[in-house]
């Protein structure tokens, strides 16, 4: 190339803009070199930042997928729990008496000794034995297997948690304690099979016994009225702004106001919901219904920025084209336009519910941060949500709730990328072409 | 093979279908059409011809209120269809529109079958009873669209699926499904091959026996070729208009003059 052979290319050469873009290519290059590396730093950074915090909320949170659990085979003495005196009963007794079996040097009648033979069993464990017998009363004077959750400690023990060599004095269990432990252990009576409690049980103040059950509950009675309230209301309002409203200062006006509440803080909302629902109009404290319309006044503008994006995305020629047939314009707008909006406007939906549901500032001002050991049977009960939960947990000393914090987190963005990955798979499906 | 058109008797009194008096168009403070006065004959084909800008696609629109769908838009003067002022209050432009059908630049079927794309305006106006009568229609439709061959085997197949051609005549079949007595055509053949257009051409032709055709086009050679009356548009104002044998042999004015053989536009 660079061999001049001919009169033509001798006289390109000496042309002056020839000239100037040979002596600026380098630096151009260079410079647009800098610029990719510059992007490509940016984004091993982001990503090196996500990767740390999953790594560290995974490595925290997988010890909660699993719970201690300790075997016992449980004699249901009639006299301690005598079927005439159902539900009340010496329960705990019978569970002492089914642990001290194994431990002959013990007398069930030194309380102290008692207590911490039982303390190794969830303060629960007494309980899940009496649902048991209660809904069978036939089993009582039997000898039944009973698998029951190990209390925090001894689970924090199991999971490696407690550092063996530390000195006596700064374990939370003592010697003699870890002693009894290894002799369940070795006589095969603790196992460590899934949590399944995290989903099935509502909070406790018991990190064994807590799940996210109420959480759960929670926040799809919030997500729901959430739902029900922003979606056909940030699509009316956005149907008559985009396509019916006269183009005039007031809907300029109106215009802005949407934009700039889609940037309010959320706590605003929040607040807003204290005075207006609860102070106000007087519903009640702690309830998903007044936690959906707080979510609804955040995502409604969310949702009506993303629907006037889709229905302008739709080609002015299918409006043409129903209009020249002699279509009247609401007829173009619900026969043509809406339907060919709607995969943009289902995405945008559920990206608003997805920041719905992990907010946490306006739950906790109107009460959603409640311990509340049940689930939610209405949008009126109290109840959580997944982040007021996370919230409460991460609050809580027990230390049994810190790998259940890191888990409940999981759970949360468990939910947001499968909301996501479901706007993603409805956009590329119902996507036109034209 | 074609219906007995509607309102035969009134065409036949008149020799005017659409009568435009001193139209004006304005987009905001832009004057985009001055003065503008025309008779459209029934049952032929008008071509609005100009070179770009010159206004024809905005008068064009103003025959079946397309412009009202623009804010800014304001149309003045008086421009009746078989002497019934489509500006009055009292007309609703559903109601034009149904009776002056539009066939636009690009082909805009609807991201819908074929058989739904011709049975949406006769849907939406109640034309048919039931399903045999919507099925007559789109069939009819099709045919004189000459369309039918090629689309009865595909009617539930999406009508964006069709080649930019078919997809025109589609188009057109939608237009003549409501039974319209005058159809607006925009450009339609100017995203078309020779060939697709050569086909609309002819279509267009066999329309004009039922129909009152108005054509805007920037090609003189489809002008000459498929109207009976040409209009030569220039910034805004209609320079001439008369049988398109003496536009194109005969021209009275320079600029119209200056236009066909080349000179500008």
């Amino acid at each position: 190339m660079t061999d001049i052979t001919s009169e033509d290319s001798r006289k390109a050469l000496c042309n002056p803009t020839t000239e100037a873009v040979r002596n600026s290519l380098s630096r151009r290059n260079r410079k647009q070199v800098l610029l990719q590396s510059f992007g490509i730093a940016a984004i091993l950074f982001a990503m090196g930042m996500l990767f740390i915090l999953l790594g560290s909320i995974i490595s925290s949170g997988y010890h909660a997928f699993t719970q201690t659990h300790i075997q016992l085979e449980v004699y249901v003495d009639p006299e301690e729990i005598p079927a005439d005196g159902l539900p009340r009963g010496g329960f705990n007794d019978v569970l002492a008496a089914a642990m001290a079996v194994h431990f002959p040097g013990i007398d069930l009648a030194d309380r102290v000794a008692k207590r911490e033979l039982t303390s190794i069993l969830s303060n629960g464990a007494q309980f899940i034995l009496r649902d048991k017998v209660v809904s069978d009363p036939s089993l009582i004077g039997q000898t039944i297997s009973l698998s029951v959750p190990a209390s925090d400690p001894y689970d924090q023990l199991n999971k490696g948690l407690v550092e063996r060599d530390t000195p006596e004095q700064f374990r939370r269990i003592d010697d003699a304690a870890i002693a009894r432990f290894d002799r369940l252990k070795e006589l095969g009576m603790v196992s460590a099979p899934l949590n399944t409690a995290l989903i099935t049980n509502a909070d406790s103040r018991f990190p064994e016994l807590a799940g996210l059950k109420g959480a759960l509950v929670g926040s799809f009675w919030a997500l729901l009225v959430c739902f029900l309230i922003s979606f056909p209301l940030g699509i009316g309002a956005a149907i008559y702004l985009e396509e019916f409203a006269p183009k005039n200062r007031y809907s300029d006006l109106i215009e802005i106001n949407i934009n700039n509440l889609a940037a309010v803080p959320s706590v605003v909302f929040g607040l807003l919901a204290l005075a207006v629902f609860i102070g106000w109009f007087g519903l009640p404290r702690s309830a998903p219904f007044v936690g959906g319309l707080t979510l609804a006044l955040m995502t409604m503008p969310t949702i009506i920025i993303a629907t006037r994006a889709a229905l302008k995305a739709v080609p002015p020629s299918i409006r043409e084209a129903a209009l020249g047939v002699g279509a009247s314009k609401h007829q173009v707008v619900f026969g043509h336009v809406l339907p060919l909006a709607m995969p943009g406007i289902l995405t945008g939906t559920i990206i608003g519910l997805a920041q719905a549901l992990g907010e946490t500032a306006p739950l906790l001002l109107i009460g959603m941060n409640a311990f509340i050991t049940s689930a939610a049977t209405s949008p009126f009960d109290s109840a959580t949500a997944l982040p007021t939960q996370i919230f409460i947990w991460a609050d809580s000393p027990e230390r049994g709730f810190v790998s259940r914090t890191s888990a409940a987190i999981l759970v949360l963005l468990m939910f947001l990328v499968t909301m996501n990955a479901v706007a993603i798979f409805l956009r590329s499906k119902f996507e036109r072409k034209w | 093979m074609f219906d007995t058109p509607h309102s035969a008797i009134d065409e036949r009194l008149s020799d005017t279908k659409i009568a435009a008096k001193k139209v004006q168009v304005f987009y905001g403070d832009t004057h985009a059409i001055k003065d503008v006065d025309i008779n459209i004959q029934p049952r032929s084909v008008t071509a609005f011809i100009g070179p770009s800008g010159c206004g024809k696609s905005t008068f064009l629109r103003c025959l079946n209120r397309m412009n009202d769908t623009i804010d800014i838009c304001r149309v003045e003067g008086e421009i009746t269809i078989d002497g019934e002022d489509i500006y009055d209050p009292k007309v609703d432009p559903v109601q034009l529109r149904a009776k002056v059908g539009m066939v636009f630049q690009k082909p805009n079927p609807f991201p819908k079958s074929i058989y739904d794309n011709i049975a949406y305006g006769p849907r939406i106006h109640g034309l048919a009873k039931n399903k045999a009568e919507l099925d007559e229609i789109v069939s009819s439709s099709l045919q004189k669209a000459g369309l039918w061959n090629e689309a009865k085997d595909r009617l539930d197949e999406p009508g964006t699926g069709l080649s930019g051609g078919q997809q025109q005549r589609l188009c057109i079949a939608r237009a003549i499904a409501v039974n319209p007595e005058v159809i607006l055509m925009d450009e339609p053949c100017s995203a078309l091959d020779p060939i697709a257009t050569a086909k609309v051409e002819e279509l267009i032709d066999e329309l004009r026996t039922n129909y009152t055709i108005v054509i805007v086009t920037h090609s003189m050679q489809q002008a000459a070729r498929v109207s009976q009356r040409t209009a030569f548009f220039h910034l805004g104002i209609l320079v001439e208009e008369g049988l398109t044998q003496d536009i194109f042999t005969n021209p009275q004015d320079k600029r119209t003059q200056d236009y066909i053989t080349g000179r500008f536009g």
